[in-house]
């Protein structure tokens, strides 16, 4: 036999290695973005730089990494409680739309209602449109046993192409000169900001850690949660029904992707238009996963992602970097995690070919 | 060229590059693994395929390189799910996201560029024959490799050896690796493979369907390759009637859509992942059929216990 990596499972969860793997797969990332620059022609540590610290360097972007950090947070700690549940909710990029949607419908269809319960039912129906779209994989899951990760997924380009019918047709602003938009949002359609952009948004998605939190360690149902994730068998054994767990934890996930659309439409953009996010759905799963599916965790690396994002931009802006960057640069840290993830609950030993003849020997 | 051709010509079309995804899919799923990073290595492959073709004129060795660079875009996801155990899902989701945001990475310079066309293999007299003419011969090579490929991995599985191993590691990774098979080495020649003909998947898109880059050209075609495997019950020549039923569904509402009938064109670009959904659940509803034909081991981490 040629020499090989072996992996020898550890007794118990290494506590060193659970908060080491994501700074290792962190420092990894930033190494891998750093050949990954001077692959593009650029200096790498220039545009390392540039990419992740100047960012953090003034108010104005702390202020923009929160803005970006608000749905990651929201959607993250929504996929965090459906993974812990073992429910592969891939399709919150289309619950975020949908939430959108039915949050507009508030300041599209009833102008006049402009006051703050109107801004408060934009909220609630933003949840709620994301819920009924997260519901549908759940139900055909629950029903049919259909997999819900190729259906939510599947809704995600249904949900795309149902914005975009909307703000071509029928919602579209009668005086937006044909522009693909709605009318634009005013008063108390408008999320109020707390500072620069930062909507109210960020206090929502705050909370949602903090519910995710209060749920997973002191509530009946995170603790469901819980084991329907590490044993379905002994969850069936408790009494909890596997089916209604499915159904609650996407749900959840679905309402908290809808109120980060809502957000991103009354908070930030102000209007319905085709492309109102540019893959927070889908970077959510690398925060959650990346967060270890724990409250504090989604916390930390929602503003990370966040990063990536703003960084994209400033790299966008100053050094002409290809908008993909920051996409590419977060799929390379999901599989860095997953990778450095290992050393949790393995040890790496390096075995040659003469200890594997000697053990034989042996 | 009448309107049923034209028809058939464009379903064709459209089934091919899901059918090289799905059947490269079969086995990776046959062997125990489930990569949901088709939709990215696909992506990769387009990409690299158009570059290749655009640098060397050939349209041919384009599609060779997008088939290489999906498999190699797969050599991360192998690394952790045969060498680390880590998961499945997780893994290959990583690999979806990271093969499209490498894809949009290295044709940001290409957009715009004119393609460079895969030749058709005209046979000439065959080729000029009405109705079949045009419908069974006069296809370029790829239409033609997924039919081959289909047959061949059909003939591997069933009818082979090796195929009768890559089952076995699919349906109980402990007793094949108890005979003395290797399991990882099996998946990670299955996990290559699929990357290979997911690549060609994307060629296919990026060199044959429309010859030009476009970013996230793929538009869910990986995934639904995906489900086309779970919609064959893992087998061959489910997944070619399959991929041509959803060729056929995609043309359809692109047809409804030149025609008008007044619906809007986003409901009928819709249908195929409506399709999608209804043909998931017309399947899965049916347990017993499921779990017959589902390779037991799918998604599950193997570790040899030392």
């Amino acid at each position: 036999m040629m020499s090989m990596i072996t992996l020898e499972r550890r007794p118990a969860p290494s506590r060193l290695w659970s908060l080491g793997a994501p700074l290792l797969a962190l420092a990894l990332a930033v190494a891998l973005s750093g050949v990954l620059f001077a692959a593009l022609g650029h200096p790498p540590l220039r545009a390392l730089y540039v990419y992740f610290v100047e960012p953090l360097t003034s108010w104005w972007s702390l202020e923009e990494l929160a803005v970006k950090a608000t749905p990651l947070l929201l959607i993250g700690a929504g996929l965090a409680l459906a993974y812990r549940a073992n429910v592969w909710n891939i399709g919150a990029e289309g619950q975020l739309i949908m939430g959108a949607i039915a949050g507009s419908a508030v300041p599209i269809l009833w102008p006049d209602w402009n006051n703050p319960l109107a801004m408060a039912a934009m909220l609630a129906l933003g949840a709620l449109g994301g819920a009924a779209w997260a519901a549908i994989p759940a139900f055909l899951k629950n029903r049919f046993n259909t997999n819900e990760i190729l259906t939510s997924l599947m809704l995600v380009y249904v949900a795309g192409l149902f914005l975009d019918w909307l703000v071509r047709g029928p919602w579209r602003d009668p005086m937006g000169f044909n522009f693909p938009k709605s009318v634009a949002f005013e008063g108390w359609h408008v999320l109020p900001t707390l500072s620069g952009r930062v909507h109210l948004g960020f206090v929502l998605a705050l909370l949602a850690i903090f519910g995710l939190w209060l749920m997973l360690s002191h509530m009946r149902f995170g603790f469901a949660v819980r084991v329907q994730g590490v044993s379905p068998r002994a969850a069936r054994f408790s009494g909890f029904s596997a089916s209604a767990i499915t159904m609650r934890v996407m749900l959840i996930s679905g309402a908290l992707a809808g109120l980060a659309g809502i957000g991103e439409v009354a908070g930030t953009i102000g209007h319905l238009q085709p492309a109102i996010s540019p893959g927070y759905g889908f970077a959510a799963i690398i925060v959650a996963v990346l967060g270890r599916l724990s409250p504090w965790g989604v916390l930390a690396a929602a503003f990370l992602l966040a990063l990536t994002y703003l960084g994209g931009e400033s790299a966008q802006l100053a050094l002409n970097m290809p908008a993909k960057v920051s996409q590419a640069l977060q799929g390379m840290l999901l599989f860095l995690i997953l990778g450095a993830d290992v050393l949790v609950n393995y040890r790496i030993t390096w075995r040659s070919g003469r200890d594997e003849k000697r053990e034989e020997a042996e | 060229m009448n309107g049923l051709e034209a028809f058939l010509l464009t379903v064709i079309a459209a089934a091919t590059p899901l059918l090289l995804a799905a059947i490269g899919e079969l086995v990776v799923e046959r062997s125990g693994v489930l990569n949901l990073g088709v939709e990215g290595m696909m992506a990769t492959g387009a990409i690299v395929a158009f570059a290749v073709a655009l640098g060397t004129g050939s349209p041919l060795l384009g599609a060779l390189a997008g088939a290489v660079a999906g498999a190699v875009v797969a050599l991360p996801f192998v690394f952790l799910t045969q060498l680390l155990a880590a998961n499945q899902v997780a893994s290959g989701l990583a690999l979806a996201l990271f093969g499209l945001g490498l894809s949009g990475l290295i044709g940001e310079g290409f957009v715009g560029q004119p393609g460079v066309r895969l030749a058709r293999l005209d046979i000439p007299g065959l080729s000029d024959l009405p109705l079949i003419g045009p419908v069974l011969f006069g296809h370029d090579v790829l239409v033609y490799l997924s039919f081959f490929m289909t047959a061949a991995v059909a003939w591997f599985l069933f009818r082979t050896r090796a195929g009768l191993v890559l089952r076995a590691v699919g349906m109980n990774h402990h007793a094949a690796h108890a005979l003395g098979h290797p399991v990882r080495l099996v998946r990670t020649l299955a996990i290559l493979f699929g990357g290979l003909m997911a690549g060609l998947a994307g060629a296919y898109l990026s060199v044959s369907y429309t010859p030009q880059w476009v970013e996230d050209m793929t538009a869910g075609r990986g995934w639904i390759a995906l489900a086309l495997v779970v919609f064959a019950t893992w087998r061959p020549l489910r997944v070619l009637a399959g991929a041509y039923l959803f060729g056929a569904v995609w043309i359809l509402g692109l047809h409804a859509q030149a025609a008008g009938y007044g619906l809007p064109p986003q409901f009928l670009s819709a249908l195929p992942y409506l399709a999608t959904i209804v043909a998931l659940v017309l399947i899965s509803r049916n347990r017993i059929l499921t779990l017959m034909n589902t390779p037991a081991m799918i998604g599950q981490p193997f570790m040899p216990d030392r």
